[in-house]
C-alpha cells in the first residue's frame, strides 16, 4: 500500500483554449482540469462540441492553426507541454512518450500503401534512432502479434482494405504502442465498430495497460463504454470539465446536474424520453459563470457570477457546481 | 382493421440475393445472399426490433419490404393480400402504406429547398392535388413532431441534428402510411437529442396507431422502444421474441455474446465478458450449417450439417441452434 498519494502522470490545469473564427474568438475550453494517474484509464465523456477531441489535440501540440492555448498548463511530470517548442514536442512527446490512437480506422490508413510502408515510416523503436529495417521490421512484428492480429508475420504485405475495421484499428495500436510510450490518448476509438468487435478492442486495451503499465485517456459520448473500461472518468460540457471522479460513484451518484440529467436521458436509465431542454450555447457567446446555466433547473444567480471553484463532497470525486460548494472544500 | 391478431406485415421465408450480373465476355458476379430465409409478422401497433452488426442484412430486410430491392423468394402479404413476385414498380404501389425513415434525414433534405417544398413535394408526387390540403397536413404533422409551422420556411442547414430526424419523420407522416420502418433513427445524435426523438417516436405511434419495423445495433434503444425483437446473423434471425424474454433469458449463443458485449451503465464487467473470437466471416463463402459455427463457444459436429432452423423456445420465443439443451442456455443464472 501506497501512504503519499501518487502524483499524476500528466495533469491539465486551467486549461483555456481559444480559436479565431471569422465571427470572433471561439473559447473552445475554459479551465478545463483532468488529473491523470499513473496506470490507470481515465475516460472524458461529453456530447459533441464540448471540447473532448479539443482537449486531446492540446495535449499532442496539434490544435488547429488559428487555434492557442490562452491559460493554465499541461504537466507531462515535471515538464509544461505548452511551453515547449514544436519540435521538441515532436521528439519527446508525441509519438514518444505520449502515444495516440485515432477514432476511425478506415481514414487513418492510406488505401494505396501497404501497410507494411505505412507503419514503418511511423515507427520509432524505442531507444535506438539508427535501427536497421530489419530490426524495425522484427519490432512491428511483435508489437503486431501484442494487438493479436491473426497472421501477423505477412500482415505487412497486405492492404489496409484486406483488414476489417477491428484489425485495421489493432493497427492503429500497434503504431501506438511502437516507441513504448507510458500514456496512450485514444479519441473515441471503437465509435465505428460493432459491440462484439468493440468488447475485443476494449478487452486488448485494458490488458494491454495492465502489461505494459500504461496509463490512458479515453475519449468517448458513450456512458456504457466509460463503464466498461475506465477507472476514474471527467464529464465535460462546452469547454469546461464538470465532473470528475471514479466511475462507480460518477454513474451511481453524480454531483452536477448535468451529469444527473444526462445519465437520465440514456435509454436504461430514462422514465421518460424528454432529453435536456435547450440547446448546447455556441462557443463564440457562451453564457457566463458556469456554461450549463441556462439549461439548469437548480440554476441561482451566483451560477452566472463566474465558474464555481472546484469541490470534493467525497475523497476523489470532484465537482464544480455552486449546489455543492459549502459540502467541502477541494 | 381486421381483427387484432391478424398480422398487418407477414414475411415468410424471404431470400434476397445481390450480385450474379454476368458482365460481356467476363465471368459472373459472386451471388451474395444478403437474407436468408427470413420470416417475421408485424401486428397492428407493434413495435419490432431488428437487431444486428453492420452486413447482417437488417437494411436489406428493410429495402425488400419496402419493394426498393426484389426478393429472390418468399412471400410478403399485407393485411393478407400478398404484395411479393411483382415488378419493382407495381411492387412499391401495392406496399405504399409501409414508408421507410432515411438513417440520416439530413443527407435526404435538399439544402436547396425550404423544409415546406419539401413535405409539398412529398404529398405532391403521391397525388395529393389540393394545395389547402398539403397545408393542412403539412402544418399538422410539424406539430406533431415537437416543430411548428415556422419551419416551413426554414431550410436544412438551420436545423440541429434532432430537429432534421423530426422533419424526416414528418416526411413521412404527412403519407400517412401504417407501418414505418425507422433505419438507425438515432445514430449519430447525442444522449440527450436521442431521448427527445426517441420521445417523439414513441408519441407518434400512440397517436397515430403506427406499427414499426425498428432497425438498429443499439440494444438499450431497442430495449427501451420495442416489444418484440428479432436477432440476426448473416442473413439469417437466429433468435426471435419478446425483447422482456430475450434480453432476460437469451437463448442463442450469439445473442448471449452480443447482450454480454453491449455497453451498460454498470461498470467493471469488461474481466469477466468473454469476447466473441475473430470477424463476422464475409457472406460470399459462409460454412455449411450454423454459419455462427466459427466463433461459437459450443460449436459441434452437428452444427455443420444443416442450417438451423427456429425452434420454440417459449411462449412466441424462438431461436435457431442445434445445441441449446447442451448449452445450459435455459438454466437461469
Amino acid at each position: 500500500m501506497m501512504l503519499e498519494k501518487p502524483a499524476p502522470v500528466l495533469e491539465i490545469r486551467d486549461l483555456s483554449v481559444s480559436v479565431g473564427t471569422d465571427e470572433g474568438e471561439a473559447r473552445i475550453l475554459d479551465n478545463a482540469g483532468l488529473a491523470l494517474m499513473p496506470g490507470s484509464i481515465h475516460g472524458v465523456v461529453g456530447e459533441s462540441g464540448c471540447g473532448k477531441s479539443t482537449l486531446i489535440r492540446a495535449i499532442l501540440g496539434i490544435l488547429p492553426k488559428r487555434g492557442r492555448a490562452t491559460h493554465g498548463s499541461i504537466m507531462l511530470g515535471e515538464r509544461n507541454l505548452l511551453g515547449l517548442p514544436a519540435d521538441t514536442l515532436q521528439k519527446d512527446v508525441r509519438g514518444r512518450a505520449i502515444g495516440f490512437i485515432p477514432q476511425d480506422p478506415f481514414q487513418a490508413l492510406n488505401p494505396v500503401f501497404r501497410v507494411g510502408t505505412q507503419l514503418l515510416e511511423t515507427v520509432r523503436t524505442p531507444g535506438d534512432s539508427k535501427a536497421t529495417r530489419e530490426t524495425k521490421k522484427a519490432h512491428v512484428i511483435s508489437l503486431l502479434k501484442a494487438v493479436q492480429l491473426p497472421d501477423a508475420e505477412h500482415a505487412l504485405d497486405r492492404y489496409p482494405h484486406q483488414f476489417s475495421g477491428g484489425q485495421r484499428q489493432r493497427l492503429l495500436i500497434a503504431a501506438a504502442l511502437a516507441s513504448a510510450p507510458g500514456i496512450i490518448l485514444a479519441d473515441e476509438p471503437t465509435t465505428a465498430l460493432d459491440v462484439t468487435t468493440q468488447l475485443q478492442i476494449l478487452k486488448l486495451l485494458r490488458g494491454l495497460a495492465i502489461e505494459r503499465g500504461l496509463s490512458m485517456i479515453f475519449v468517448t459520448h458513450d456512458f456504457g463504454v466509460v463503464a466498461q473500461l475506465c477507472d476514474t472518468v471527467t464529464v465535460m460540457y462546452a469547454g469546461q470539465t464538470v465532473e470528475s471522479g471514479p466511475v462507480a460513484q460518477v454513474l451511481k451518484a453524480p454531483f452536477h446536474p448535468y451529469t444527473q440529467m444526462l445519465l437520465a436521458c440514456h435509454p436504461e436509465r430514462a422514465k421518460e424520453l424528454a432529453g435536456i431542454p435547450g440547446a448546447v450555447p455556441s462557443p463564440l457567446r457562451p453564457p457566463q459563470g458556469c456554461r450549463f446555466n441556462p439549461r439548469c433547473p437548480s440554476a441561482r444567480p451566483a451560477c452566472s457570477a463566474g465558474q464555481p471553484p472546484r469541490v470534493a463532497p467525497q475523497p476523489g470525486h470532484a465537482v464544480r457546481c455552486v449546489l455543492h460548494l459549502d459540502e467541502a472544500a477541494a | 382493421m381486421s381483427g387484432n391478431d391478424a398480422a398487418l406485415l407477414e414475411i415468410e421465408d424471404l431470400v434476397t440475393e445481390f450480385g450474379g450480373a454476368k458482365a460481356f465476355l467476363g465471368k459472373p458476379q459472386r451471388i451474395v445472399r444478403a437474407v436468408d430465409g427470413v420470416s417475421l409478422q408485424l401486428k397492428p401497433g407493434q413495435a419490432l426490433g431488428l437487431v444486428g452488426e453492420s452486413g447482417c442484412g437488417k437494411t436489406t430486410i428493410a429495402k425488400t419490404a419496402l419493394g426498393l430491392v426484389r426478393e429472390k423468394s418468399g412471400t410478403m402479404r399485407l393485411d393478407g393480400r400478398v404484395v411479393s413476385g411483382l415488378a419493382p414498380k407495381e411492387a412499391r404501389r401495392a406496399r405504399a402504406t409501409v414508408q421507410y425513415v432515411h438513417q440520416d434525414p439530413g443527407a435526404a433534405l435538399d439544402p436547396w429547398w425550404s423544409i415546406g417544398h419539401a413535405l409539398d413535394e412529398t404529398l405532391r408526387i403521391h397525388g395529393i392535388s389540393d394545395k389547402g390540403e398539403r397545408t393542412t397536413r403539412i402544418d399538422e404533422m410539424l406539430r406533431a413532431v415537437g416543430l411548428d409551422a415556422t419551419f416551413r420556411t426554414r431550410y436544412p442547414h438551420e436545423l440541429s441534428g434532432g430537429q432534421q430526424r423530426r422533419v424526416g419523420l414528418a416526411r413521412i407522416l404527412v403519407l400517412r402510411p401504417r407501418i414505418v420502418i425507422l433505419d438507425e433513427p438515432t445514430s449519430g445524435l447525442d444522449l440527450s437529442v436521442q431521448a427527445t426523438v426517441l420521445g417523439v417516436i414513441d408519441e407518434l405511434r400512440q397517436r397515430f396507431g403506427l406499427t414499426y419495423l425498428f432497425v438498429s445495433h443499439d440494444l438499450s434503444v431497442v430495449e427501451r422502444m420495442c416489444e418484440e425483437v428479432a436477432i440476426m446473423y448473416l442473413g439469417r434471425i437466429v433468435e426471435i421474441g419478446p425483447t422482456k424474454e430475450i434480453f432476460a433469458r437469451p437463448q442463442h449463443p450469439y445473442t448471449r455474446a452480443l447482450l454480454a458485449a453491449a455497453p451498460r451503465l454498470e461498470p467493471g464487467s469488461l474481466n469477466d465478458t468473454p469476447a466473441l473470437p475473430g470477424d463476422p466471416p464475409s457472406p460470399t463463402n459462409l460454412v455449411s450449417g450454423c454459419t455462427f459455427r466459427p466463433r461459437c463457444a459450443f460449436a459441434a459436429p452437428k452444427c455443420a450439417e444443416a442450417r438451423p432452423p427456429l425452434r420454440s423456445v417459449g411462449e412466441r420465443h424462438s431461436a435457431a441452434c442445434v445445441r441449446l439443451e447442451e448449452t445450459g442456455a435455459d438454466t437461469p443464472a
